[in-house]
């Protein structure tokens, strides 16, 4: 029998997928062309996104300033900024000012000095994010770090020539009282996580009452308060540095906060563990040390991440009681009546250089949030 | 007594023992942990205690309230009830306080609407608009409050004098002065439908409530809308109308140097609400994100299953179940606006801290002055707290 060919089945001619459904036409359709009012919507914010981006290019880069020349008296003539105002940014103010912006009144010479501290700083962050070195020589590192930072900022040691804390100023101001809260607030919040959680009625009713009313009160109150009211508390004849007493409220402020954090994961681990450490004859503390908190930390590293984010922003508010941060330093850059009005460019600078800090921050929290997850996932 | 109805065997606590005078006693190690620290706390507190004592008498400041009754003699730019530099400190305190309230209420409405509208665009299908608005959030949540703040006062104070204000629409002028806005003045008549409004918004709720209470009874929805136009706009106008409609109008207009009439936005009020509202206002749209996003996706399905249309998914659905995630984050960013209306400060808005700050600068008074900028702050917050608390738990999930 011979098969005849009708019933042969002929293979289908290959044809190819839509071009309006694949590939990135087919990707444009489904998520900026989907419907009439998606379609508008898209293009209206396209045209705004592409005027005021352009309008923000001509102004940053096309029309801008970067450098001006100066007078006859050796001054920065800045008619040529002043005459451009609106059309075009004066970037010459942060040329001229930005040793200034970022390292405040220390020593001309001897700024190679804070702008080494600052990338120490960066370093220590760096090294304390990589989670082969979560560990406890850690903490030697850190103590180490700090020394040195100390060492360096201080000088008066190793021939470096000492330069006292009131010359001090700009971005180490800040990476200073963040790093140094963070340091000393971080114990601080454990403890008092620690003791808010505590069976012992005394102990636990002065850390709810030491938490919440930090809480409660904005922390400008408590910076007018160690600037007016911290002489007053101590002993005739003591003075404590501005900065010191500044660092002192930050961290008290810092450990409110991060005690509720860290309640948050001890609350969040489940009873079992409490009771299988109970269970081996554990005292209190071993139980803590070697249970409890490293299981309660790693759960709040994330959040954690964030209130840090939080505070190294919120250190920009010594501002008010004078004290010499990076925004400080860049207030004060424009004072000088020639470089008045030109406030947008330094605050712009000021904060591209808070913006590098936080994204970091912010997105290292993330990725560590997407690879914590993971393995608890499963 | 009852202990007795219990079968020891299934008490949950141990019976108790009588207190062992020893270290190996948990309730003795107990006790005595509790006395060191309160010891070693309250030895602290005296200490500071004492040195302020003699601080103050070595530098003569008397302590004591007595200061706010003397003349504050102290300018207040913007005041919500009558004030004069003759006025008391109490009086200029209460302005502030005031300042600080006007500020903290308009930017929480404000960076809720826009922070609910940045969080639902955020989940927006359009890739654009979700990549817009999470560019938007990022931007503003690295950068510091402070800083936004100073930035925006800045941009105000580039503005143009009043002569060659920025007019877009007739009767609205932006200048370095500040904003103006047509207003009309304010008459007796105004205050009562005012009032009524406010009564006809509680007339409203109530009537919602036996609304609902009715349908649970025969299942048959009730119009509310009606009952609701009459209550909050009917009778107010009817009321502004039968006291002879009084209605002039008041158009700011350029006269000499600066403006006359019309409603004055200082540029000080302008840059700080701004602020205030774009910087939550990012926070608020990641939260209500979170909390769309925790609907379970079956929820959305089971309802659209009945036959619900999308907008009663939202709002029977979806919403209710999002709230519960979404108060309590967002009460403590309702806290957070209150907290840092206090920059005021940095840009001159004479909220309380500015005022109590002039005020412990004139007067010497600094314990006092901290105090009450301590307590004012405790006072609001903790009023948020509790009417957020008691919102949170009738909107709980009932349970079995």
């Amino acid at each position: 029998m011979s098969i005849t060919t009708d019933f042969m089945p002929v293979p289908p001619a290959r044809r190819l997928a839509p071009a309006l459904s694949t590939g990135w036409m087919g990707w444009a359709r489904a998520n900026l062309f989907s419907n009439m009012l998606n379609s508008l919507v898209t293009l209206a914010l396209a045209f705004l996104l592409v005027k005021y981006l352009y309008g923000f290019i001509d102004w940053a880069f096309v029309n801008a300033i970067w450098s001006v020349p100066n007078d006859a008296a050796g001054r920065p003539d800045t008619q040529s900024c002043r005459d451009l105002k609106g059309v075009g940014a004066c970037w010459a103010v942060v040329n001229e000012k930005h040793r200034f912006m970022l390292f405040g009144t220390y020593p001309y010479e001897e700024h190679w000095r804070p702008a080494l501290v600052c990338l120490l700083f960066v370093g220590l962050y760096i090294v304390s994010a990589m989670r082969r070195f979560w560990r406890k020589e850690l903490v030697l590192i850190w103590a180490g770090m700090l020394t040195l930072i100390a060492v360096l900022m201080w000088g008066g040691v190793l021939g470096l020539t000492y330069v006292p804390q009131d010359r001090w100023g700009g971005l180490p101001i800040t990476l200073i009282l963040a790093t140094f809260g963070l340091a000393f607030a971080f114990p601080l919040a454990i403890l008092v996580a620690l003791g808010r959680r505590s069976k012992l009625p005394a102990i636990k009713a002065l850390c709810v009452l030491y938490v919440e009313l930090i809480r409660g009160v904005p922390l400008i109150s408590l910076l007018f308060m160690a600037s007016v009211m911290f002489p007053l508390f101590l002993p005739e004849g003591v003075n404590i540095d501005k900065l010191l007493r500044a660092q002192i409220a930050i961290i008290l402020f810092a450990g409110a906060y991060l005690a509720e954090v860290v309640r948050g994961g001890l609350q969040a681990l489940s009873k079992g563990q409490y009771e299988a450490a109970d269970a081996l004859g554990l005292s209190y503390w071993q139980k803590t040390a070697f249970i409890i908190l490293p299981q309660a930390l790693r759960l709040v590293i994330p959040p954690l991440v964030n209130t840090f984010i939080g505070f190294f922003k919120d250190t920009s508010l010594v501002l008010i009681i004078g004290i010499f941060d990076l925004l400080t330093a860049g207030k004060t850059a424009i004072i000088e009546p020639m470089w008045q009005g030109f406030a947008v460019e330094v605050y712009v600078t000021i904060g591209l250089i808070y913006f590098v800090f936080c994204f970091a921050m912010s997105s290292y929290s993330a990725s560590l949030e997407r690879e914590l997850n993971k393995d608890r996932r499963r | 007594m009852s202990d007795a109805a219990i079968d020891p065997r299934y008490a949950t606590r141990p019976p108790k023992r009588p207190l062992r005078l020893s270290w190996g006693d948990e309730r003795v190690r107990g006790i005595v942990y509790q006395v060191v620290v309160v010891g070693i706390i309250g030895a602290i507190v005296y200490w500071l205690y004492s040195n302020t004592v003699h601080n103050l008498d070595v530098r003569r400041i008397a302590t004591g309230w007595g200061f706010l009754q003397r003349e504050a003699g102290l300018p207040i730019a913007e005041f919500l009830i009558p004030y004069d530099p003759t006025d008391t400190y109490l009086r200029a305190l209460q302005v502030g306080v005031l300042n600080t309230l006007k500020v903290a209420v308009i930017g929480i409405v404000l960076a809720t609407i826009l922070g609910t509208v940045l969080g639902v665009l955020k989940l927006s299908k359009n890739w654009l608009v979700s990549k817009v608005v999470s560019a938007y959030i990022e931007i503003v949540r690295d950068l510091p409050l402070l800083l936004q703040l100073l930035f925006w006062y800045a941009l105000l104070q580039g503005l143009p004098g009043p002569r060659q204000a920025i007019n877009p629409v007739e009767g609205v002028f932006l200048s370095n002065r500040g904003l103006k806005l047509p207003f009309f003045e304010w008459m007796p008549a105004h205050n009562w439908a005012l009032l009524l409004v406010v009564v006809g918004m509680v007339a409203t709720y109530f009537y919602r409530r036996s609304a609902l209470a009715k349908q649970m009874l025969d299942g048959q929805p009730r119009k509310v809308w009606p009952a609701a136009l009459v209550f909050m706009v009917m009778i107010p106008l009817g009321v502004w109308y039968g006291q002879g409609a009084p209605f002039t109008p008041d158009i700011p207009a350029l006269r000499g140097f600066n403006f006359t009439g019309g409603l004055t936005i200082s540029p000080e009020f302008f840059a700080l609400l701004l602020g205030l509202t774009l910087y939550t206002a990012a926070f608020i749209a990641e939260i209500v994100r979170a909390g769309i996003l925790s609907v379970n996706q079956g929820q959305w399905e089971a309802a659209e299953a009945l036959g619900l249309a999308r907008a009663r998914v939202m709002n029977l659905v979806v919403l209710p179940q999002a709230l519960r995630v979404i108060i309590p984050p967002m009460t403590s960013q309702f806290l957070n606006i209150t907290k840092n209306s206090s920059l005021a400060v940095a840009i001159g808005y004479q909220d309380i801290v500015s005022i109590a700050n002039t005020t412990l600068n004139q007067t010497g008074q600094a314990i006092e002055g901290i105090a009450i900028i301590m307590l004012v702050y405790l006072t609001i917050s903790l009023s948020i707290s509790l009417f957020m608390n008691w919102y949170n738990s009738k909107i709980a999930l009932v349970e079995r």
